[in-house]
């Protein structure tokens, strides 16, 4: 198995993971650009660091799994697929068209290395346990990652699996949180506040780490390093910035929504074609 | 139904690593073997029916054949975007099973009765609806559902049900199973009242009416062949099933006749009209009050024929 991450230079793949989720949801018209932005960083670092995964192979049947529960943050996912030589990059410029094979949620069909279909918030976490669980039974090596974003916390069904990991130490299971701190009507704390969100995995059993979500080598470091315990699932709460890298998406509820038209989507291009 | 379905799945599991039972905190005694003889291929998902459904289709995904097993709705509706999103969408090899199908659980309540589940479950692309007419028949089905490929709903009866088939008939899926040989009328049962379904046709001969009985186990896909061939060679038809006439058997039959041109001279679906089965009692006597009994099924013939 050949995977040549150390080749990757993670700057150069943020940006462009970044650039393509702002040029996708322009053509696309699409919504959830601040979702695909603030997890740039993460996925930067899992596709080109941490997952062993062959792009050649995607079925590899050792192969890490990666679930995205977070579906509606797909543009950034299929970016960081087809940058990383899933699939062909023009396939980008198809999201959301018409017979086009990426739509508006994560889904498996017709996409090489999408684990599962997402889109409804609350199912990721279940299916990664459920991996998780067979890979312990058969005694493989691989690792299950799944990306949750903070609002389906409010999910019960997302609880669930929180509980179970634990009971069956499946220390080859990591949740990683997007905690950008904004939900779909508001704020998180405005919303359903998730304090002390540490606390609450960690008491549920969780190995947990915090980590600055757009710090590449904080990033790298953290997750080099899991399981955290042995026979603990991990938790990565990565505090990250809704909409994050053009400055007027930053922090704003709008870009939950919002497709970067007209002169907003030229100001945008012209911030992340500007900045290292 | 439920010991044949655990002890054939036991039995088969024991060769064949890929089984995987996944109850949720459900089956007290009557998993216990399986349990206790093969950990490595049970798990106790706890009272969390939406995580048991979600990690079996990630077990699925991962090459087991994974059997979620509870009670009537618990592992059908609690869970119905997971079966729908996770284990549908993905043709995971996951097989629902539940235990108390229609209203097995008698004085239980409505809670733990299963009346809308094969309408519900008929309605999800990919999935099979099993609902087999008795042990034998449970049996079979089990073990039809190792190899097969895709979802599969699984809908039995409760402990006890009585035995229709004194021999082993050959069990197909999507294959109807004749019990009995008739001309005059047809009746289609599904899952534990074929019992009931055949005694009402034994009631029917003395007084000289001759009734088909088909063991309609699997209910999608559907033996069209069979429920067209009964509507054209017998004068009337009758589906019998223990659950809502909205979306169940009787509906699955009705579609295929009026698509087909075939129309019987009478069809009468005969369930329960879209209400709660809130009457306090046994099964027995629930299906007494609720028209599904032997007695309350001749009754309806007659009347549906003379009528």
């Amino acid at each position: 198995m050949t995977i040549k991450h150390q080749a990757v230079d993670l700057r150069e793949l943020t940006k462009r993971i970044r650039r393509h989720s702002v040029v996708m949801t322009h053509l696309a018209k699409a919504s959830h650009v601040g979702s695909s932005l603030s997890m740039i960083e993460l996925l930067a670092v899992l596709y080109g660091r941490i997952l062993r995964v062959d792009p050649t192979q995607p079925d590899w049947p050792d192969r890490d799994r990666f679930i995205l529960s977070k579906g509606h943050g797909c543009a950034a996912y299929y970016a960081v697929l087809a940058e990383t030589g899933f699939f062909p990059l023009e396939w980008l410029d198809t999201f959301y068209k018409n017979g086009s094979k990426l739509p508006g949620h994560s889904t498996h069909t017709h996409v090489p290395g999408v684990e599962i279909s997402t889109g409804s918030l609350g199912h990721g976490l279940s299916v990664a346990t459920g991996m998780a669980l067979a890979a312990k039974r058969d005694y493989k090596p691989y690792r299950i990652f799944c990306m949750l974003s903070d609002g389906e916390c409010d999910e019960g069904s997302t609880w669930e699996p929180i509980l179970f990991a634990p009971q069956y130490q499946l220390d080859n299971l990591i949740a990683i949180v997007d905690y950008n701190k904004i939900q779909s009507l508001g704020t998180i704390k405005e919303v359903i506040d998730l304090e002390p969100f540490a606390q609450k995995w960690r008491a549920f059993g969780w190995a947990v780490q915090e980590v600055d979500g757009h710090n590449l080598e904080e990033i790298e470091k953290i997750l080099a390093r899991v399981p955290f315990e042995p026979g603990k699932p991990s938790c990565i709460i990565a505090h990250t910035v809704k909409g994050k890298g053009v400055s007027f998406m930053e922090n704003k509820l709008l870009w939950h929504y919002r497709s970067p038209q007209g002169r907003e989507y030229e100001a945008a291009i012209a911030e992340l074609e500007g900045k290292e | 139904m439920r010991t044949a379905f655990i002890q054939e799945l036991f039995e088969i599991a024991q060769n064949d690593p890929r089984i995987i039972l996944v109850v949720g905190d459900l089956g007290f005694g009557v998993v216990t073997p399986f349990m206790e003889e093969l950990p490595q291929q049970f798990v106790n998902a706890g009272v969390a029916e939406q995580n048991m459904t979600g990690m079996a289709a990630g077990m699925a995904l991962s090459g087991k054949i994974v059997f979620t097993y509870s009670i009537a709705n618990f592992p059908v509706l609690r869970p119905l975007e997971q079966i729908r999103n996770d284990v549908c969408y993905h043709k995971a090899n996951v097989r629902i099973v539940a235990v108390g199908g229609g209203m097995a659980y008698g004085s239980l309540g409505p809670s733990h009765h299963a009346t809308e589940d094969i309408a519900v479950m008929r309605a999800m692309p990919n999935m099979v609806v099993l609902s087999p007419g008795d042990p034998v028949e449970t049996r079979l089905a089990t073990r039809a559902l190792i190899d097969f490929q895709g979802p599969a709903y699984l809908r039995l009866g409760r402990a006890g049900d009585p035995i229709v088939h004194k021999e082993e008939p050959t069990f197909e899926i999507g294959k109807a199973i004749t019990v009995r040989q008739g001309s005059d009328v047809t009746l289609i049962a599904t899952g534990a009242l074929l019992y009931d379904t055949l005694e009402a046709a034994n009631s029917l001969a003395e007084t000289g009416i001759q009734a088909r009985v088909l063991s309609m186990h699997t209910i999608k896909p559907l033996d069209t062949e069979a429920v067209i061939t009964a509507a054209s060679e017998t004068q009337a038809l009758f589906t019998i099933e223990e659950h809502s006439v909205i979306g169940g058997l009787g509906s699955a039959v009705a579609e295929t006749l009026l698509e087909a041109g075939t129309y019987p001279r009478y069809f009468k679906s005969i369930g329960l009209n879209g209400e709660f089965s809130a009457i306090v009692g046994t099964q027995e006597y629930l299906r007494s009050q609720y028209g599904l009994d032997a007695n309350a099924l001749v009754h309806t013939i007659q009347n549906g024929i003379e009528g």
